[in-house]
């Protein structure tokens, strides 16, 4: 006969903090049947080594006492979700779940579910004793009609609480899964049966197959209030009437899917370093710092316009910060971005005050135009029906910019035309070069269009202005 | 080696600098770019990215791949952080390292998507059940969001606690240069405890029950004793603090803010000063009363005022009870940011 040890048990259970040799469960409960069986099966194929449980919180939450291999105690409900995690970080190991019927059929029934849908590679073993063992026999999603528990005191009614949860039913509406079984260790009989499925639950992992759920119904003397021999018949009778035994999904033959491939990098350097990266920003404090507010319709260019400014200024190294509308100035279809360019660190990043406004539209130019610093510039475009004067000091220039974009035949180039002002303008500190670099360089997906906007640039910029 | 990137990208790119093998989340915003920056660089990496059910899977994901003795994390924003607590406890209590960032908006309930920083309380002090700590860090630019998420990492697994950047709204949406360091870290190894399936690991437990009170006990004082220690690794930055009448005291963007305050303060001749908490657990307390003795304090915060009273509760146990009495704040909520003008006058007023 083989040992105890050879099972897959400990002998006696020092996880426990006592060396004793007796589990904690009630005698006649399931669990106690059902540990064993697992233990039994993860020996016999050998796997103790590669073997992680993930064990519940319930009355199965000291099975790590019993079976000698790793363990990792979830929290209650989670046991699928943490398995998830065990199995996606370790593939190679053989993972397996072990939940009651509280534990996956309540509390943590969608990431079960979830789980099975998305065909996790690890294994479910599913205790149903149609009750929350551990809390004092409540009701569970999978109680009988009728049955009496601590929450149920006048029996389950179904017209206030439903009827039974069928989980293997309702997982098999599922394509991921490659095994979903029900069986029983109320007798002999059904417990050789369950041996062979909880075994097959081990092959699938073994052998990394996907997802298998197998529902083991369980006796719970305790709370059904009955002695084990009446709770086995119980077991036998009203739960199987209500949950038939049977194999749900077998398809073990079938071969996983393969993950579709997707392009690769050898390291963090090789994804994120760019050849032709600039270099760090340096600190010169002569540089006087810049602010700039770009706003008009999405659609019109203006986040874009917003970064063109924030290359050349890095390509200067320059300390650079480019942030899109944010908050509560983001409604009505109206787009704006903020750019910081600075000889020292940057503070705030909000633009309260800026140097330079562009505005392709009039909301923009009537809600930013009266911020605008004494001695900056607002460059706002013809079309914009100017009806106040921007504070005392400020430049005003009106520029055709959606006009001449139109004019040249290329509409979506308006805000090209206004980078073309900011330059002519000189508002930006920046040299010209660089701008033009950063414009070619934003287009570099479409290099064609970028030589066109360059050009079109240096068209708008030559255009006499009053 | 520089690039200019979104905040939010950067915390996955530090991630992967770490060695972080698994990314498990749900999306939300202000923090799904960080969901769809991992989506696309964790596998190409040969990484894993998972987009979880909730956020209460992401976290317990997080969970059994840490015992498991890879290197995770998630990120979200306020209502996901709340269904995250009970899984961040369990981690803290079978000491494992993850990482969450949580990137703040408007609160409570539903809000709003534009930045707070009022989950201050669950992030800096432990917003799960039992007497835990997480390390929290608060970056405050693109540049920290990447390096406060690998030192993230760093700490997590050095303390084996779990550890959670803290940024905000407005701070993800920003991009700025980030410089990337020549290496990656290497992986550190678990096996002594984790739950990795291979024979030297058969051993290993990982759990947070101990059903006996004593034991418990035992373990709480452990925890405590690590906790006390870990305050060695508090980081502060002081600036422009030495000769301040006033400081400013601010973290994260608010910190930024601080920055520009103080500097128009100098400009229009109000000697002030700032000091910005880089972690916020454990705190710069050492490094806040250095600066702070003696001085006028006002702190700049987007949240109802948990902030202040963590500076007034760390200024009085460092001894500066007149100082903590003092502290004043300017604060906005719901979205809205504190201006620099506003805060400028605030300050004018105080001194
Ligand atoms: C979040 C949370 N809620 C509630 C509990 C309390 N609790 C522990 S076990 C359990 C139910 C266990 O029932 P079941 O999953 O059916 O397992 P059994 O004990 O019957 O094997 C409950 C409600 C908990 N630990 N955590
Ligand atoms: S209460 Fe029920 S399920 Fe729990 S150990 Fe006892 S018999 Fe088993």
């Amino acid at each position: 006969m083989a040992t105890i040890e050879q099972k897959g048990m400990y002998k006696v259970f020092p996880r426990s903090g006592k060396n004793v040799s007796f589990t904690h469960y009630c005698p006649g409960c399931g669990h106690g049947i059902i540990n064993k069986l697992i233990a039994e099966a993860c020996a016999e194929l050998g796997l103790q080594d590669r073997t992680i449980f993930v064990d519940p919180v319930g009355c199965g939450v000291f099975t790590y006492y019993y079976w000698d291999a790793a363990h990792i105690s979830a929290a209650h409900g989670r046991a699928s979700a943490a398995a998830t995690g065990v199995c996606r970080a370790r593939p190679d190991a053989v993972t397996i779940a072990y939940q009651g019927d509280g534990d996956l059929g309540a509390i943590g029934f969608n990431n079960a579910f979830q789980a099975a849908s998305r065909g996790e590679k690890f294994g479910c073993i599913f205790v149903n004793n149609s009750l929350y063992g551990m809390t004092g026999g409540q009701m569970a999603p999978t109680t009988l009609d009728g049955e009496t528990t601590t929450t149920t005191p006048f029996g389950r009614d179904p017209a206030l609480t439903g009827h039974p949860l069928h989980v293997c039913e309702v997982f098999a509406q599922l394509q991921a899964p490659v095994y979903i079984a029900r069986v029983s260790v109320a007798d002999t009989r059904r417990i050789m049966q369950a041996k062979k499925a909880i075994r097959k639950v081990f092959e699938i992992q073994r052998d990394g197959k996907g997802y298998a759920l197998l529902e083991i119904l369980a006796p719970c003397p305790t709370n059904f209030k009955m002695d084990p021999l009446k709770a086995a018949d119980f077991c036998m009778n009203e739960m199987e009437r209500e949950f038939p035994l049977g194999v749900f999904r077998d398809e073990e033959a079938r071969e996983p899917l393969a993950a579709r491939p997707v392009p690769r990098a050898s390291s963090c350097r090789d994804l994120f370093v760019e050849k032709d990266a600039v270099l760090p920003a340096v600190d010169d404090a002569a540089f006087a710092e810049k602010r700039f507010k770009f706003a008009g319709y999405g659609g019109q260019g203006i986040l874009s316009l917003g970064l063109c400014v924030a290359e050349a200024a890095r390509l200067e190294r320059r300390h650079t910060l480019w942030f899109p509308s944010y908050g509560p100035e983001q409604r009505g279809g109206s787009a704006n971005c903020s750019v910081v360019v600075s000889g020292t660190p940057i503070g705030s990043p909000t633009v309260e005050h800026p140097d330079v406004l562009v505005c392709m539209n009039q909301p923009a130019y009537e809600r930013f135009a009266g911020d605008v610093k004494r001695g900056g510039t607002v460059i706002v475009d013809e079309t914009v029906p100017v009806k106040t004067d921007p504070p005392d000091g400020v430049r005003l220039i009106r520029w055709p910019a959606i006009k001449m974009a139109e004019e040249f035949g290329v509409p979506k180039a308006a805000n090209t035309m206004m980078l073309a002002a900011l330059k002519k303008f000189k508002c930006t500190g920046l040299s010209d070069d660089n701008l033009e670099k950063s414009l070619v360089a934003s287009f570099k997906k479409k290099p064609a269009l970028g030589e066109k906007n360059r050009e079109l640039l240096r068209l708008a910029e030559a255009r006499e202005h009053s | 080696m520089t690039k200019f990137v979104k905040s939010n990208e950067a915390v996955v790119m530090g991630a992967l600098y770490a060695g972080c093998d698994l990314y498990f989340g749900y999306p939300i915003t202000p923090a799904s770019e960080i969901a769809h920056g991992a989506a696309k660089w964790f596998p190409m990496l040969g990484r894993t990215f998972v987009q979880a059910e909730c956020e209460t899977a992401s976290v317990n994901m997080m969970f059994g791949a840490a015992g498991a003795g890879r290197l995770c994390m998630t990120a979200t924003s306020g209502p996901g952080f709340s269904l995250m607590q009970e899984g961040i406890s369990y981690l803290a209590g079978a000491e494992l390292p993850a990482v969450v960032v949580n990137v703040n908006r408007a609160g409570p309930g539903l809000g709003n998507v534009y930045p707070e920083q009022s989950d201050y309380t669950p992030a800096v002090k432990g917003g799960g059940h039992g007497s835990y700590q997480t390390f929290t860090l608060a970056p405050a630019s693109a540049q920290e969001m990447f390096d406060l998420t690998m030192k993230a990492f760093e700490m997590s697994v050095k303390w084996r606690t779990p550890a959670v950047v803290f940024a905000d709204g407005l701070q993800g949406q920003m991009m700025e240069t980030v410089a990337l360091p020549e290496k990656e870290m290497p992986r550190p190894d678990f096996s002594d405890w984790a739950a990795q399936g291979e024979p030297r690991t058969r051993g290993n437990l990982v759990k947070s029950i101990y059903l006996d009170a004593a034991q418990q006990e035992r373990f709480n004082n452990h925890l405590q004793e690590k906790y006390a220690r870990m305050a060695a690794d508090a980081m502060g930055e002081p600036y422009l603090a030495d000769d301040a009448e006033l400081l400013v005291v601010a973290f994260g963007i608010s910190g930024r803010i601080a920055r520009t305050t103080v500097e128009e303060l100098r400009r229009e001749g109000v000697k002030a000063g700032a000091f910005r908490p880089i972690t916020l657990n454990p705190f710069p307390r050492e490094q806040l009363a250095a600066v702070a003795k003696g001085r006028r304090i006002m702190t700049i915060e987007l949240d109802a005022g948990q902030f202040a009273d963590d500076v007034r509760l760390n200024l009085a146990k460092a001894g500066l009870g007149t100082e903590a009495a003092s502290v004043k704040m300017v604060h906005r909520m719901g979205g809205e940011v504190v201006s620099v003008d506003g805060a400028v006058k605030f300050a004018k007023e105080m001194v």
